[in-house]
């Protein structure tokens, strides 16, 4: 009987390090929500340095799911590499995020204790997310990370275009979602299960035993597909994205635009290359025009923008693009490119979006490409930051954005497949259309002489902080990508493709 | 008792799910296209408990509560939006949504 208690007190105990960065987050999250209504306007800018110790914190107890692999809540959620892979690019690129929120909100007149606690509660979502062994489970982490986004990019109560872009992406998103929901419940009804290891078995005796995925799987893959794609902004749903980017606060925007997608990815290779595994030639043919639509629209369309925040949404569509290359090579090489790509991709992402949020000024109303004419000169250290980024985001070597996507390519090219190099080519063309938009900023930056009435405002210790973070992050891919390159490695091996 | 095949049960879902999917599209009000959204997440669930009896499994009717205790945080969320636009707007046609261009 006492041992029997003591070993059931043992697993609820195994079950909470398992799943300690979400707890760790949520708790911080409620935290601050409780203690909101007794701290004072003065005092709240406190509220946001309490959520940056929980998300360093839960940074810090990922290592609980190093040291403790396994499933938690019988089978609910998985603890391997990989999940502790996209947990700590979500929780980086959280923490960012609250850095270059500190002085935004006060600049705005908008600091206010929840905006932390949704925060960390999106970022619990997408740590979920990433651990999801149960499509059910994956739709309460999605769905944690979404409606807490959704009140987030809404956050310039004051501002109709942020008011707009809420309601844009609350409709969207929630659109998204029942697609979503109702390829699950297609599966279900073909295989009888969620989790998605049993839903690999499953799919494969079914193949086994007829030679082919009845249609019931296959509209339940599209239908998952149509709902995720939404969320990792790929074509032919990526509309919404740069209204929303554009319309939400600018830290919201370096968080919308990094980590969902990671974690989004993540659930996707887990859906795709582990459950759907038997249907991998049926989805290549997906991911590869969708792969092809999203680089095009994302790169042509940012070519013509003359709002920053516009131009970087479309490149975050068009590295979605990128990604989609080393996912349809559907091999480990494929899986851990795509983490890599990730990890690079947020750093140097919300690095550039913290750039816009200092420079943007007062309601951001200086969001112009021609509005950062003269920072050469008058903010030395910002450009050269801005431009590292930029150049990153283009694929420049030495740049962690050049190795993520010389591994995306090689990882397509190892396989050996016609239209895999196909797609590699059109990936190559589409990074040099690239190159001009990207250039175009930093030959603003340097070569045009700075508006008279402009006057810079200094950059302030925690923007510094979070931007030389995501510098020397970007500059470490680029030169010495090793270690990271080899745990990206182990982490695909983890998901025991077959 | 078990006179009524499960298809049947599909087929309405599908129709439902697809009346959501078109309302969404070409309704007007921000109200109506919201409503449109709970259609179609309850054809998900009448697909679930379809699901379910056909397999007596339980773990199916599971996944309506969870369903429907996400659409009811959404919904929370999604009014207050609603609200927040209409304060500005005095309008919920959602052609008038416009500052940003597509």
């Amino acid at each position: 009987m006492m041992g029997a208690l003591i070993a059931l007190h043992s697993e609820q105990l195994m079950n909470l390090h398992r799943l300690a960065p979400e707890v760790v987050l949520c708790l911080f999250g409620i935290i601050i929500m409780a203690v909101d209504p007794f701290v004072r306007a003065s005092g709240k800018r406190a509220l946001g340095w309490v959520a940056l110790v929980g998300a360093l914190l839960a940074l810090a107890s990922v290592h609980f799911l190093v040291y403790f692999p396994g499933t938690a809540y019988s089978n609910l959620i998985r603890v391997d590499s990989f999940s502790v892979f996209v947990h700590v690019i979500v929780l980086v690129a959280a923490t960012l995020a609250i850095l270059g929120s500190l002085d935004y909100l006060d600049r705005e007149g908008i600091q206010r204790g929840e905006y932390y606690a949704l925060v960390l509660f999106a970022a619990a979502g997408m740590g979920i997310l990433a651990g999801a062994n149960e499509l059910v489970t994956a739709f309460i982490g999605l769905e944690m990370s979404s409606i807490s986004s959704y009140v987030l990019v809404g956050f310039r109560r004051r501002a109709l275009v942020s008011n707009e872009a809420s309601m844009k992406y609350f409709l969207l998103g929630s659109f998204a979602t029942a697609f979503f929901l109702y390829g699950i419940a297609m599966v279900y009804g073909v295989t009888g299960k969620t989790r998605i290891d049993a839903v690999q078995s499953a799919l494969e005796q079914i193949v086994a035993g007829q030679g082919h995925l009845p249609a019931l799987a296959i509209l339940g893959l599209g239908l998952i597909f149509v709902g995720l794609g939404f969320k990792v902004v790929v074509a032919p749903f990526q509309v919404y994205a740069p209204d929303v980017y554009e319309g939400a606060p600018t830290p919201v925007t370096a968080l919308l635009a990094s980590a969902p997608k990671a974690a989004t990815f993540a659930l996707m290779l887990r859906i795709f290359y582990i459950a759907f595994g038997s249907a991998g030639d049926l989805w290549f043919w997906v991911i590869w025009v969708s792969a092809v639509l999203t680089m095009f629209i994302g790169n042509l369309a940012a070519l013509v923008q003359t709002n920053v925040k516009r131009m970087l949404a479309y490149s975050s569509i068009a590295h979605a693009g990128y990604i989609l290359v080393a996912f349809a090579a559907f091999s480990e090489a494929g899986a851990a490119a795509v983490l890599f790509y990730l990890a690079a991709y947020v750093l140097m992402k919300v690095g550039a979006f913290l750039v816009v949020t200092h420079a943007g000024q007062q309601d951001e109303k200086r969001l112009a490409i021609q509005d950062y004419a003269g920072l050469g000169s008058k903010q030395p250290v910002l450009a050269a930051c801005f431009s590292l980024f930029l150049l990153s985001l283009l694929g420049l070597p030495a740049t962690g954005g050049f190795l993520g996507k010389f591994f995306a390519f090689q990882s397509a090219l190892q396989v050996r497949e016609r239209w895999l190099v196909a797609l590699v080519i059109i990936a190559a063309i589409n990074s040099v259309i690239g190159a001009y938009y990207y250039l175009r900023v930093i030959v603003v930056m340097y070569f045009q002489a700075p508006s008279k009435d402009y006057t810079p405002s200094p950059v302030a210790p925690a923007v510094a902080v979070a931007l030389f973070i995501a510098a020397a992050g970007t500059l470490y891919l680029g030169l010495l990508p090793g270690r990271v390159i080899d745990i990206a490695r182990a982490a695909a091996q983890s998901l025991s493709l077959h | 008792m078990s006179a009524i095949p499960i298809s049947w049960y599909l087929v309405l879902s599908a129709i439902l799910f697809g009346l959501g999917v078109v309302a969404f599209v070409f309704k007007r009000n921000i109200i109506t296209i919201f409503m449109s959204i709970e259609l179609m997440l309850n054809a998900v669930n009448l697909a679930f408990v379809a699901f379910a009896r056909a397999r007596g499994a339980l773990d199916g009717l599971v996944f309506v509560f969870f369903v429907i205790v996400v659409a009811a945080a959404e919904a929370a969320v999604g009014l207050a939006i609603v609200i927040m636009l209409a304060q500005h707007r005095e309008s919920l046609n959602v052609e008038r949504v416009n500052l940003l261009k597509l």
